[in-house]
């Protein structure tokens, strides 16, 4: 098989991008239309719906159907999407403030409801549109433009989150490992149901500098000595205070989609009625 | 036919009138007095195909039916004073992106949490500047169960004909009584739906500013491959900042409501060919203002009622004609302020003939309230 370029999925129009030099959007988005790719995926048959946010920024380069939503509110806009035509491939691609902070409701209930919609949160641990403030995956102590002084809360665990909250599938890689992300995304978009991919990504422009990556380079060997297996992980003391994180794919069930459940649902509202 | 009539609620008219006019998805959150829609819409959606969803808020409940319209469903959600002031953002949404859907806001009495089974039109400002931004909704109000059934057939299809969130406003009075219907039969009623794409799939544009324009709308999963935006755009619904075309864009989401304005604005007189008094109102106080009308005639005094069935766009125009003879024009609402007496005012040659009745204590307007400004 040829290299899939994931090119058909690009809108040509929208480059160049806008995005700060290092940062992982490109690179996400590049997996993302190779992995559309390998999976034969029709455009049409794709939506994509961002938020507001670097990453809401994605769907200038796509030439596939998109919703392009409010801040936070993009799985709820895609939750409606795909309860009214399951037969879409719907990916949300929204970041760490966007998805888990404002959106943490919405993140939590489309998991519970185990809605078949694939979700890659690009986490870069801050608000990067709006000059890099503190979200809720800001690591506690790091500094952003609203702690400057430290992080005073602790952020999520993302991945913990969701698949505490019913997802199906949960991930997470690194923006460094674009042929293991492909591969993520793969896997999301053929789980029947709630799928997460969580996407640790370089802020260059505001994060790196302001917590001593002074270098795209440098906040991109930092992500890359965090990322541990599973097992590196455990055996690591003390991993997650020092920074350390898991990649791979932490979660992988077959449990039957909120469109699958509503449809045997209906069928029993159906033979009820019949029966009468 | 059913011609002997149906005990039905007001509520229940509503979500029986949206399964009329085609609706196939609900997203909602449960909130008093607008709950009953909820309840009817997930027993007898999934006997249709359609779909039922409880969201985890009112924000949410507004993103999916926007989405679900996106797929190609008539889409609804219904609720109550702080849910609908939750759902603003994304109403504000549905009008950037042109896309039908509807909203009822069953009026309670507030501020706030307020008197959550209490009626009230303390909305009517909110209904049509709710948001932020530039922007044009269509809202329309019902003063009986039959109207309940009718306008939220007549919601649906404009929404359908000009991509606008439309909402439907009862106050709790009219959503919660009990009255006799008879239900339109199949094929009664009219049913619009949305003009769909009939270009090569490459030149499908989701938008035209073009002033009046209401471009045909795809569905996602169909063969035209396209976008929506909540952002500012171009007509190809990607991001565009020139001042030329938001100036464009702007415009053409009054201008397409301008154009179909004898198609959207709904007004019903009653003796308002000869008066000397005029009652306007709209919602449960109709009913009152007309027996206060019908007992002054009978006494011997010209009193007409001019009954706001769409509150916005306001029916400036209508209520200035019929109050041409009019030496006195009261308007009678649930609310502190004369909402839509200040719209009245704005409208009429000679404000100074207005009289107002209002309460705001979650009672309703009798027809003796409205007797005393006819006196």
């Amino acid at each position: 098989m040829a290299h899939a370029t994931g090119r058909a999925y690009i809108r040509r129009e929208g480059l160049p991008h806008i995005s700060c030099a290092g940062c992982g959007n490109g690179i996400i988005a590049g997996a993302m239309a190779r992995a559309f790719e390998e999976l034969g995926l029709a455009r049409n048959e794709i939506v994509v719906v961002p938020g507001i946010g670097c990453s809401g920024t994605i769907n200038r380069y796509l030439n596939v159907n998109y919703l392009h939503s409010t801040h936070g509110r993009a799985l709820a806009f895609a939750t409606g999407i795909k309860a009214a035509n399951p037969a879409l491939n719907v990916v949300c691609f929204v970041g760490d403030g966007d998805g888990v902070t404002i959106g943490g409701n919405h993140l939590i209930h489309a998991a519970r409801r185990n809605m078949g919609i694939t979700v890659i949160l690009v986490n870069n641990y801050n608000y990067g549109m709006t000059g890099g403030q503190v979200s809720g995956a800001t690591p506690a102590d790091a500094r952003t433009s609203t702690t400057m002084m430290g992080n005073p809360e602790r952020g999520f665990d993302i991945c913990e989150l969701v698949r505490a909250a019913g997802a199906n599938f949960v991930a997470r890689e690194t923006a460094v490992a674009g042929v293991r992300l492909k591969k993520r995304i793969k896997e999301a978009l053929t789980n029947p149901g709630f799928s997460l991919l969580e996407v640790m990504s370089p802020c260059t422009t505001l994060f790196g500098p302001r917590n001593g990556k002074k270098t795209p380079v440098d906040m991109l060997r930092w992500l890359k000595e965090k990322a541990l297996s599973p097992e590196k992980f455990a055996k690591t003391e003390n991993a997650a205070a020092q920074g350390y994180f898991r990649v791979g794919t932490l979660a992988d069930e077959r449990a039957d989609s909120f469109s699958t459940r509503y449809e045997a649902m209906r069928r029993r509202v159906l033979d009820a009625a019949g029966g009468r | 036919m059913n011609s002997v009539g149906t005990l039905m609620q007001g509520n229940e008219a509503i979500a029986k009138g949206a399964l009329y006019a085609g609706a196939s998805y609900y997203a909602g959150y449960p909130i008093t007095p607008s709950s009953e829609i909820a309840e009817i819409c997930s027993r007898e959606l999934p006997k249709r195909g359609g779909v039922f969803m409880q969201m985890e808020d009112e924000i949410a409940s507004m993103a999916a039916i926007i989405g679900a319209s996106a797929s190609g469903a008539k889409a609804f959600t219904a609720t109550s004073g702080p849910g609908f002031s939750l759902m603003q953002e994304h109403i504000s949404a549905a009008v950037i992106m042109e896309m039908p859907v509807v909203v009822v806001n069953v009026q309670r009495e507030g501020p706030c949490v307020g008197l959550a089974t209490k009626p009230a039109q303390a909305d009517i400002m909110q209904l049509r500047w709710g948001r932020h931004g530039d922007q044009a909704i269509v809202a329309l109000i019902p003063a009986t169960v039959r109207e309940c059934f009718e306008l939220a057939v007549k919601a649906f299809n404009i929404a359908e004909k000009y991509r606008v969130p439309v909402i439907l406003a009862p106050d709790e009075v009219v959503g919660h009584m009990r009255e006799s219907v008879v239900v339109p039969a199949p094929g009664e009623l009219e049913i619009v739906d949305r003009v769909r794409p009939t270009c090569a799939p490459g030149e499908y544009r989701p938008l035209d500013f073009t002033p009046g324009a209401v471009a045909p709308l795809a569905a996602f999963g169909s063969e035209y491959v396209f976008r929506m935006t909540a952002s500012m755009s171009g007509e190809d619904a990607c991001s565009n900042s020139d001042p030329a075309n938001a100036a464009r864009r702007v415009a053409q989401l009054y201008t397409k409501l301008e154009a179909g304005r004898e198609d959207i604005v709904l007004t019903r007189g009653y003796d308002t060919g000869d008066c000397d008094v005029l009652v306007v109102a709209a919602g449960s106080p109709v009913r009152a203002a007309r027996t206060a009308a019908r007992e002054a005639r009978a006494a011997g005094r010209k009193v007409g009622v001019l009954q706001i069935q769409t509150i916005w766009p306001f029916p400036g125009a209508e209520i200035n004609a019929c109050a041409a003879k009019a030496e006195r024009v009261v308007v009678a609402e649930m609310n502190y302020d004369g909402q839509i007496a200040g719209e009245v005012r704005k409208c009429l040659d000679d404000p100074s003939r207005i009289r107002t009745v209002n309460t705001f204590n979650g009672t309703i307007i009798t027809p003796g309230l409205i007797a005393e400004a006819l006196a």
